[in-house]
């Protein structure tokens, strides 16, 4: 289920791009952030803790909002555009964080 | 002579008025700006495509955002513009920045930092959980991207933004379960005073609460959030508090948004080796100034929201009166006359910020009873627990040594959101007085950057 509802400005061209090798529909406008959260619910999981994240300040301050393009480059979710064959995944490429449950 | 450089961090209102000083004395300031647009975060402008008008996005302030920006775009050929640019240091001399992986260090003979605010945040047990979102974030969502944080909202905290967030989201049709305000009836009341030195402003507040009644939303005043519930997987499911008169109740909801009134964000001030001074009505560390804007520093210079929280009409003017204050400092003529009525306005925007600042209090008792189990600093999942035994361990009484043990405040928002409320756990546990706990250092980067980051080649 969507974590973000939209209230309007929905007349926008749609886009298409890819989560986690999964196509997702958003709107050309829409931050990465709206796009991941208008289609599912959570952005990551926290390196730290059991918890799923989804983003915390949306003012690029909080820095809570990571993904990452498939070659690794990190963006943070609340302040990178959304843009048609994106594709972009949910873990850091490469990485390993066990996490304690 | 060659032209002085001067440098302007912040394309919001403070940045913008000082730019306009800036352009009209005859210089072409740079003017260097996290966000995509000008604006800021108050007057934050939505996207090229979206076509809301001003009254939708900004209300009763929307005549004074259509000004801003119509400025800041009539300023464009005449500044160094330097958008979707972040400020990282300022050392040597030299202010560094970082724009995608091109890094650049700039000298300067004025520095205006202008670099505005974030939510200030006491932690509430379960505010790790996706679902939960800063005041502001809540706003920004809104106002910059046409969505509502979630189906069912609630929102939860003290201050102006508080009532502002909740009556724009019920005008855009988002569902607000309730509105939690921590700060008691009576505290309005003793605000009243100095609240009065605004009472346009005073009364667009009372209009915002009427009309959320007349929504039928339910607003509870002097509550104590207990926890905000939820699980790992799905995120937010509810709230519990106890309201005013003791009685808990849980409200659902899949979004929860909180904040205190507001921070401003210093770490450039710190870096550029501006004097701090311990504020009692804040009960936060603000960097000195003159009433001019004139930091301890010479040639570095602050205003608007960044400096202290005094709001965004203050802000038009503490950044007019900054850059006035500089291009007196390097030999240019300004209008003295002009000088002193923007003292005396943004006196006047002191006595009512003071008005909020009682109306809504930052509840500091709050740390001192967080659960062991709440996570305090959600970048890592430090709990208020694992602080206040590595205080027992090792007698930390002071941020940045309790931080070097604990972790609190080491993490991505770098203390933004968990500092403030840490100094006042500490204080609390350790009964040392908040002002002795003293502040998180400024640490560049001030947000991280890019591992491939270089010179412009």
């Amino acid at each position: 289920m969507s974590r973000f509802v939209r209230l309007g400005e929905t007349d926008r061209p749609p886009i298409t791009l890819h989560v986690d090798g999964a196509p997702v529909a958003a709107l050309e406008g829409d931050t990465l952030m709206v796009a991941l959260l208008s289609a599912g619910g959570t952005l990551r999981q926290s390196e730290f803790g059991p918890e799923q994240r989804a983003g915390f300040c949306l003012m690029g301050a909080c820095q809570d909002c990571w993904v990452w393009t498939e070659s690794g480059d990190r963006l943070r979710a609340c302040s990178t555009l959304a843009a048609s064959g994106q594709r972009i995944v949910t873990s850091q490429p490469g990485a390993s964080w066990p996490n304690h449950v | 002579m060659a032209e002085p450089r001067i440098i302007i961090v912040g394309a919001g209102p403070s940045g913008t008025r000082a730019a306009q000083a800036c352009v009209a004395a005859g210089l072409r300031p740079i003017v260097i700006d996290e966000a995509r647009r000008d604006g800021g975060q108050i007057y934050r402008r939505q996207p090229d495509n979206f076509t809301r008008p001003y009254a939708k996005l900004y209300g009763t302030e929307a005549g004074r955002a259509q000004v801003l920006h119509e400025t800041f775009d009539g300023l464009k050929g005449a500044i160094d513009y330097r958008p979707e640019t972040l400020v990282w240091n300022i050392a040597g001399g030299h202010v560094w920045t970082a724009s995608g992986t091109v890094q650049k260090a700039m000298p300067f003979d004025a520095l205006l930092l202008c670099t505005g605010a974030t939510d200030r945040l006491m932690p509430v047990k379960g505010w790790q959980f996706a679902g939960a979102y800063s005041l502001g974030g809540a706003q920004v969502a809104l106002k910059s991207q046409a969505v509502s944080i979630g189906h069912k909202v609630v929102l939860m905290g003290s201050g102006p933004l508080l009532y502002l967030v909740a009556s724009q989201y019920v005008e855009a049709g988002a569902d607000v379960a309730a509105v939690l305000d921590t700060s008691p009836f009576s505290a309005r009341v003793k605000a009243l005073p100095d609240l009065l030195a605004m009472p346009s402003v005073l009364w667009n507040g009372v209009a915002l609460t009427r009309a959320l009644k007349r929504a039928g939303v339910a607003v509870h005043l002097g509550v104590t959030p207990v926890e905000i519930m939820g699980d790992a997987e799905s995120g937010v499911s509810g709230i519990r508090f106890r309201t005013g008169s003791g009685k808990e109740e849980t409200v659902r909801c899949d979004a929860v948004a909180i904040g205190h009134h507001l921070r401003p964000e210093t770490q450039l001030a710190d870096l550029a080796r501006c004097a701090f001074t311990f504020d009692a009505g804040t009960r936060q560390w603000l960097p000195e100034r003159d009433g001019d804007g004139r930091s301890s520093v010479a040639g570095v210079y602050l205003a608007g929201d960044g400096a202290k929280i005094l709001g965004a009409r203050s802000a038009e003017a503490s950044g007019r009166l900054a850059a006035l204050a500089a291009l007196a400092d390097l030999g240019l003529p300004v209008d003295k006359g002009e000088m002193t009525s923007l003292r005396g306005d943004v006196a006047n925007y002191a006595k009512f910020a003071r008005g909020l600042a009682r109306a809504f209090p930052w509840p500091s008792a709050q740390a001192a009873v967080l659960p062991d189990d709440a996570i305090l600093c959600r970048c890592e999942g430090v709990t208020a627990g694992d602080l206040r035994g590595v205080m027992r361990e090792t007698g930390a009484q002071e941020a940045n040594r309790a931080k070097a043990f604990s972790r609190v405040g080491m993490g991505r928002c770098q203390g933004r959101y968990c500092g403030l409320a840490a100094a006042e756990l500490i204080a609390a546990e350790s009964g040392v007085p908040i002002e002795q706990v003293g502040r998180l250092r400024g640490q560049a980067p001030v947000k991280p950057l890019p591992i491939a980051i270089g010179d412009e080649t």
